[in-house]
């Protein structure tokens, strides 16, 4: 999948690095706890988080998440954006809630983060 | 032969959204030096952690990281509250971080299990109202 596939299965819109729409994913992880996703994450996989501070965009960094997806209409102030802008990451933002966003995503083919 | 390269943060105690600055230069510069990816993996998550824990436990600290051919060195030290029972702090899903820190993303006690797990070696040396250093190794192999 790529993450334009992510874009149009959750009506998401684009805040930042439209130029890296094309970047293959494959997993993802859902998560409110950073420390969650630094302990269970592979690499290369999306992330889902409805918490919104620049740790989230700093956690992403430390595994090489290529895009963040802000869901519960949550949306990241400019300074996040200027972040993720600097180290090449695709922010989303969706309307929709995690189980949703996560469930559609599941049913397209996105498998879980956590080798399981 | 490489030279060792020392790398010196100071980490503010009163900055949470400047958290984690350190441990993404250490990154970058991992990067520059083609270090493998796992490698640079493992550094940034145990070294972020650390830098993590030091902010929202400890009022901030300071962080020492040395770059030699085999391995990758970091001595995080704070001047905090200390740690009055490693084992339970060790323990994952144990944490005593209040409700405010855990709305911010933290406090699911994962932290130091985390940097045990992506560590070679580790080791910490804490005293009850004096501080924490951890003393942290990742080999290149
Ligand atoms: N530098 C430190 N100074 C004082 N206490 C610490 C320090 N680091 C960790 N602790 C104590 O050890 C506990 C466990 O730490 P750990 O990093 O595993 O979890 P956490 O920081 O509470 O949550 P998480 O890391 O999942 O966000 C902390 O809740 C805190 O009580
Ligand atoms: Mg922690």
């Amino acid at each position: 999948m790529k993450i334009k596939d992510i874009v149009e299965i959750l009506g998401a819109e684009v805040i930042c690095c439209e130029d890296l729409l094309d970047t293959d994913v494959e997993r993802a992880f859902g998560s409110d706890m950073m420390s969650e996703v630094l302990a269970f994450v592979n690499e290369q996989s999306v992330l889902l988080t409805g918490l919104v501070n620049p740790q989230v965009i700093r956690t992403a960094e430390m595994i090489d998440m290529p895009c963040i997806i802000f869901v519960r209409g949550k949306r990241p102030d400019l300074k996040m954006i200027e972040m993720a802008e600097d180290r090449d990451m695709v922010i989303l933002c969706s309307e929709l809630s995690m189980f949703t966003a996560c469930g559609k995503l599941y049913a397209e083919g996105l498998r879980g983060g956590m080798s399981e | 032969m490489m030279d060792s390269i020392k790398l010196h943060y100071d980490v503010p105690g009163d900055d949470f959204t400047r958290a984690g600055a350190a441990s993404g230069d250490v990154k970058r510069n991992l990067k520059t030096l083609g270090i493998s990816p796992s490698v640079i993996r493992n550094v940034s998550i145990a070294m972020y952690e650390g830098e993590i824990n030091m902010v929202i436990h400890a009022g901030g600290g300071v962080i020492d990281v040395e770059i030699t051919e085999n391995e990758i060195i970091m001595t995080l030290a704070d001047k905090g509250p200390g740690i009055e029972n490693i084992e339970l702090a060790m323990r994952e899903g144990y944490s005593t971080a209040p409700d405010n820190i855990r709305s911010l993303g933290f406090g699911a006690g994962m932290g130091l299990p985390n940097i045990k797990k992506y560590t070679d070696e580790f080791s910490i040396d804490t005293k009850v109202g004096e501080g924490t250093t951890l003393n942290l190794k990742v080999y290149i192999q």
